[in-house]
C-alpha cells in the first residue's frame, strides 16, 4: 500500500524540506552572560517607531522603560541589561540593505539588576483590557517573526467576538528549535500565557498546533494543559508553512480566511507559543519584553543550540558564544525560508527573531537559475493555490499588472516555489521586487489623487471667492441703488406721506 | 567576547565592504532536485524497456538508438552555437538526450540511419530550439519530429521487422548491426518483414476480413512484448513499470498517464463489447504501438502539458481518446503522435481556463465569505 499512497496521495500544498532540527533542538538551553553592550532598535515592531525617553549617560536598570510606544499600533522598548546609556543614534539595521538605523546603546554594568515589576496574583481577576495593557506596556510583539504588537492584536480579537485562540506551535521552518524548546522547557509557563491570552480575547477555547516531529514538546504541553480542558494540544503534520497563520487555522478548524481579510474576520485568532509565554511573563510578574530564546544554528557553527540571550546583542557574539568552526558563507536572521540575510554579525539581535543561522559554503549554495521546464513543482507547492511560474513569467516581462491580476498580492513570500524549483529560478525574488513596485505604483497612484483632489479644491476655493467678490459687489451695488431708492422714496414720502418702499425688503430677502 | 565585536556598529552602512557576499533573497536552501536530475530520472526509467528492445532487435536497433540521439544532442549544440549561447550547460541539462531517446524509441528498430539522424535533428533544431529553447516549445520535440518523419518516408517508417534476440543463430553481429542501419535491410538476412499488429489489423479490415479472420494470423503477440513493433513498443510492462517509478519518485504525477489510458480503455471495451469482430479490445489497444510509452513518457513531458491537476487529467483523457479515434477511424494505424501534437496544441487554452483555486478566493477569483465554524 505504501507504494500506491506514495503515487496517490498528494499533500494538497506545501513543501516538505530536510528539517535539520536536531541536534541542536536537543541541546539543553544556554544562558548568554550580559554582552557589554546591547543596541536596542526603536523598531522591532510592525507600528510606529518607539520614542526614546533616556538620555545619553543616564543609569538605568534590566527591564526599565527606555522609548515609549507612538501612535495606536506600536510596542515600548526597554533595557536589556542594566548599565547606562551609551548613546542613542544610528545602528546597522537587520535587514539586508544593512541602511543604518535608529537605536539606543546601552552599555552593561554586569549587576543584572532588574526594575520592581507588580506582580499579580490571580490575571483572570483582571478586566480584559486591564490584561491588555500590561502586555502593551510590555513591549510584547508577536514573537513567531511577525512582531504585531500583541495587545493590538487581542483588542482585534474582542471587537470581532473570536472564539478560538489558536496557539502556533507549528515551528515549521528547517533548523528552528526555539519554540520547541520553550514548550520542552517552559510548558507550564506557555499554557498559563494560553489561558491569559484567552482571558483577554475572550475566547472559549483554545487549539494549540504542534508540528509532529515535536513529540517532546507535545507530550511536555499535554502534561502541563491536563488540568485545562479548554486548551487543547492538536498535533498536526510536519510540513512547511504549518506556522503560517491560515494554514494553521485551516488545518486546526477547516476555517479559511477569506482574501483580503483578518483571521479575526472568522472567528480567531493567532498567537504564538513564545508570544504567550511572554505575555505570562508581563502579566504575572510585570516583566517586559528584553530576553528571547534563539536557536544558534548552521553548518559553520559548532556547539548549534538554543540560548536564552537579552535582544539588543548583536548576532556575532551569540556566533562566537556557541562557536565557529569557519567563517560562516551566509548569516541569516530568522529561518532558510523566510529569513533575512544579514551582511555581517554586527547586527544586533530583535524581538521577532527565532533563529541566527550560519551557514557553511555547501549549505549556502545557491545553484544557477535556468530556464523554467514548466514543471508545475512550485504550483503544487503553493499553499496559497497560485501558480508561481505564471506570476514569474509576467514579472519577468515586466508585466506586473497582469501579475497583479493573478493575485501576485496574495503571495506570502513563503519561498515553497523557488525551494522546490528544479530550475533555481528566484521566484521570491522577483515576487518582493514586484510588490514593492506595485506598491510603489500604488502609491504614487494615491499622491497624484491626492493632489488633483488638492488642486481641485484650490480651483473650486478660488472660484468661491471670485464668485462671492462678485456677489458682494452685486450687494453693494443693490445696496446702494436701494438707498438712491430710498432717498428718493422719503423725498418723495415727504410730499405724499408714504410705505416702506417694497424694493428693499426684496433685495434684503434675497441676500440674508 | 573580542573587541572587534564591541566595536561600533554605528559606521556600517550602505556602502560597507560586505565580508559575506551578496546577501540573497530567501528562500536560503532549495531542493535538491534539478534540471539534470529530473532528466537522468527519466532516462534511467526509460532504461529497462529500451534494454529489453536492444535484446529484442539486435544491433541494428542498437546504432538507430545511438544515430537518433547523438543527432538530437548536435542539432542542439549547433543552434546554441549559431545563438552565441553557452552549449555545454544546455546539453548537461540532458533534455536533448531525452528528446532524442524517446524518437529513437518510437522508430522501427531497423530503420536506416538517415531516419535517425534526420528525425534527431528535426526534433531539436526545429521542433525546441527554434521556438526558443528548454521550456519554450509548444509541441513535443520527440512527436514532432516522428510525424514529419511518417509523413515524409511513410514506407521506411512503417517497415517492421519480427524480434530477432540478439545472441540468436540469425541476429546480425555490431558489424552486421551497422551496416543494416548504414545501408539498409540486406536480403542475405533472414530478417522477417512484418507488419505491427495495429497496422496488420486495419490492413486486413481494409481487405474486408473482420478481427476474427485476422487475429488467427496475425503477427504472434505475446504479453512479454516479443512482437513486431518499435523499441519502445515491444515492452509494454517494462515502459509501465518505469513510469510508476517516475511517479514514486515524484517526477511525475499519476493524473496524465491514468487520464490517456483510460480514454484509450474505456471506448475501446465499450466498442468491443458492442461489435467485437470490428473493434480490438482494451487490453490489445493498451499494450500495442505507442499507448505506455505515451502515456507515461510523452504526454507527461512538462513543458508541452498542462501545469495544473485538472488540466493535467483533460490533457491526458483528451490524447487517450484522439489516440482511440485515430486508430479506429482515421487512415493511421497508429495515432498517439498525433493525439499528443494535437492536445499539445490545447494546453495554452486548458492552463488558461484550468487553474486552481487560490486560498481565500473561490474559482473566479473573488473572495470567499467568511464564516465562522
Ligand atoms: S512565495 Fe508566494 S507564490 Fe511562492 S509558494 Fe509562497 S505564496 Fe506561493
Ligand atoms: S518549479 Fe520552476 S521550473 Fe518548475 S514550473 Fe515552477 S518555475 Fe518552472
Amino acid at each position: 500500500m505504501g507504494f500506491l499512497e506514495r503515487i496517490f496521495r498528494e499533500p494538497r500544498w506545501g513543501v516538505h524540506p530536510d528539517d535539520r532540527k536536531r541536534p541542536a533542538a536537543d541541546a539543553p538551553l544556554r544562558k548568554l552572560p550580559p554582552p557589554a553592550r546591547v543596541y536596542m532598535p526603536l523598531q522591532q515592531h510592525v507600528g510606529g517607531a518607539a520614542r526614546p525617553i533616556v538620555l545619553a549617560g543616564q543609569k538605568v536598570l534590566k527591564g526599565q522603560l527606555i522609548a515609549e510606544a507612538s501612535g495606536n499600533i506600536s510596542a515600548p522598548i526597554h533595557a536589556p541589561v542594566s548599565g547606562i546609556v551609551a548613546a542613542i543614534g544610528d545602528v546597522t539595521a537587520p535587514h539586508a540593505s544593512g541602511l543604518p538605523f535608529a537605536a539606543i546603546t546601552l552599555a552593561s554594568d554586569f549587576e543584572e539588576r532588574w526594575v520592581e515589576g507588580e506582580e499579580i496574583s490571580d490575571p483572570f481577576s483582571l478586566a480584559p483590557e486591564e490584561v491588555a495593557r500590561r502586555t502593551a506596556a510590555a513591549g510584547i510583539v508577536g514573537l513567531g517573526g511577525a512582531t504585531f504588537p500583541a495587545a493590538a492584536k487581542f483588542a482585534l480579537g474582542r471587537r470581532l467576538k473570536v472564539d478560538t485562540l489558536i496557539v502556533n506551535g507549528g515551528e515549521c521552518e528547517p533548523y528552528l528549535s526555539a519554540d520547541d524548546r520553550i514548550m520542552r522547557d517552559r510548558p507550564d509557563e506557555v499554557v498559563d500565557g494560553v489561558r491569559i491570552v484567552m482571558h483577554a480575547i475572550g475566547a472559549r477555547q483554545a487549539l494549540v498546533g504542534i508540528e509532529d516531529n515535536k513529540p517532546e514538546a507535545i507530550a511536555a504541553m499535554r502534561v502541563a494543559a491536563a488540568a485545562f480542558p479548554e486548551v487543547n494540544i492538536r498535533p498536526v503534520p510536519a510540513r512547511y508553512p504549518m506556522g503560517s497563520d491560515r494554514q494553521l487555522i485551516i488545518t486546526l478548524t477547516g476555517r479559511e480566511v477569506p482574501a483580503d481579510a483578518r483571521a479575526a474576520e472568522v472567528g480567531v485568532l493567532v498567537h504564538n507559543v513564545s508570544t504567550c509565554a511572554a505575555v505570562h511573563r508581563a502579566v504575572r510578574f510585570g516583566r517586559p519584553l528584553v530576553e528571547r530564546i534563539v536557536t544558534v544554528n548552521g553548518g559553520a557553527v559548532t556547539r548549534p543550540g538554543n540560548v536564552f540571550a537579552p535582544i539588543g546583542t548583536l548576532v556575532q557574539e551569540l556566533l562566537d558564544f556557541c562557536g565557529l568552526d569557519e567563517a560562516p558563507a551566509r548569516i541569516v536572521m530568522g529561518g532558510p525560508m523566510m529569513g533575512t540575510p544579514l551582511a555581517h554579525g554586527q547586527v544586533p539581535l530583535v524581538k521577532g527573531a527565532s533563529g541566527i543561522l550560519a551557514f557553511d559554503a555547501r549549505e549556502a549554495h545557491v545553484p544557477p537559475a535556468g530556464p523554467c521546464i514548466r514543471c508545475g513543482n512550485c504550483t503544487r507547492a503553493c499553499p496559497m493555490g497560485l501558480q508561481p511560474l505564471e506570476l514569474g513569467a509576467r514579472v519577468r516581462a515586466g508585466d506586473l499588472d497582469g501579475a497583479a491580476k493573478l493575485h501576485l498580492g496574495d503571495c506570502m513570500s513563503c519561498g515553497c516555489c523557488a525551494y522546490v524549483c528544479p530550475s533555481h529560478i528566484p521566484l521570491v525574488q522577483y515576487f518582493n521586487h514586484a510588490k514593492g513596485e506595485l506598491w510603489a505604483k500604488e502609491r504614487a497612484k494615491l499622491r497624484t489623487e491626492a493632489t488633483k483632489r488638492l488642486a481641485a479644491a484650490r480651483l473650486e476655493r478660488v472660484e468661491r471667492e471670485a464668485r462671492e467678490k462678485a456677489e458682494a459687489a452685486a450687494r453693494r451695488k443693490a445696496e446702494r441703488a436701494a438707498a438712491k431708492a430710498r432717498t428718493a422714496a422719503e423725498a418723495q414720502a415727504g410730499a405724499e406721506s408714504g410705505a416702506a418702499p417694497p424694493a428693499q425688503s426684496q433685495h434684503e430677502g434675497e441676500t440674508a | 567576547m573580542s573587541t572587534a565585536n564591541v566595536k561600533q556598529p554605528q559606521v556600517a552602512a550602505a556602502g560597507n565592504a560586505n565580508p559575506i557576499g551578496t546577501p540573497v533573497s530567501a528562500p536560503h536552501t532549495a531542493t535538491r532536485l534539478s534540471v539534470p536530475r529530473v532528466m537522468g530520472t527519466v532516462l534511467l526509467a526509460l532504461a529497462p524497456a529500451t534494454l529489453f528492445g536492444f535484446w529484442l532487435y539486435g544491433w541494428p536497433a542498437i546504432w538507430l538508438w545511438g544515430f537518433t540521439i547523438a543527432a538530437a544532442a548536435s542539432g542542439e549544440a549547433l543552434c546554441l552555437r549559431l545563438m552565441a549561447r553557452p552549449v555545454l550547460p544546455a546539453l548537461h541539462d540532458g533534455s536533448a538526450i531525452l528528446t532524442g531517446w524517446l524518437l529513437a524509441l518510437s522508430l522501427p528498430p531497423w530503420a536506416p540511419w538517415w531516419i535517425g539522424v534526420f528525425g534527431g535533428l528535426f526534433a531539436t533544431v526545429l521542433a525546441k530550439q527554434a521556438f526558443g529553447g528548454l521550456g519554450q516549445n509548444l509541441f513535443n520535440p520527440a512527436m514532432v519530429a516522428r510525424v514529419a518523419l511518417l509523413i515524409s518516408f511513410p514506407v521506411q517508417m512503417t517497415a517492421w521487422v519480427a524480434p530477432l534476440p540478439l545472441g540468436g543463430a540469425n541476429a546480425p553481429g555490431l558489424i552486421d548491426g551497422l551496416m543494416v542501419a548504414l545501408k539498409g535491410m540486406p536480403s542475405g538476412l533472414d530478417a522477417v518483414a512484418s507488419a505491427s499488429l495495429l497496422g496488420f489489423a486495419k490492413t486486413e479490415m481494409s481487405r474486408g476480413v473482420d478481427l476474427f479472420g485476422s487475429l488467427a494470423h496475425a503477427p504472434v503477440q505475446t504479453w512479454i512484448g516479443s512482437r513486431p513493433g518499435s523499441l519502445g513498443e515491444t515492452a509494454g510492462w517494462l515502459i509501465a513499470a518505469g513510469g510508476l517509478a517516475m511517479m514514486a519518485l515524484r517526477i511525475i504525477t499519476w493524473h496524465i498517464p491514468v487520464a490517456m489510458l483510460l480514454g484509450i480503455a474505456i471506448p475501446a471495451a465499450i466498442l468491443h463489447s458492442v461489435d467485437p469482430a470490428r473493434y480490438l479490445d482494451a487490453g490489445t489497444h493498451l499494450m500495442s504501438g505507442g499507448a505506455m510509452l505515451g502515456a507515461f513518457f510523452i504526454a507527461t513531458d512538462y513543458v508541452t502539458s498542462p501545469g495544473t491537476p485538472r488540466g493535467q487529467l483533460i490533457f491526458g483523457a483528451g490524447c487517450g481518446l484522439l489516440t482511440y479515434l485515430i486508430r479506429t477511424w482515421a487512415g493511421y494505424p497508429e495515432g498517439v503522435a498525433f493525439a499528443v501534437l494535437l492536445m499539445n496544441s490545447l494546453t495554452p487554452i486548458i492552463d488558461a481556463y484550468v487553474k486552481p483555486r487560490i486560498y481565500g478566493r473561490d474559482r473566479s477569483g473573488a473572495a470567499i465569505e467568511a464564516r465562522r465554524g
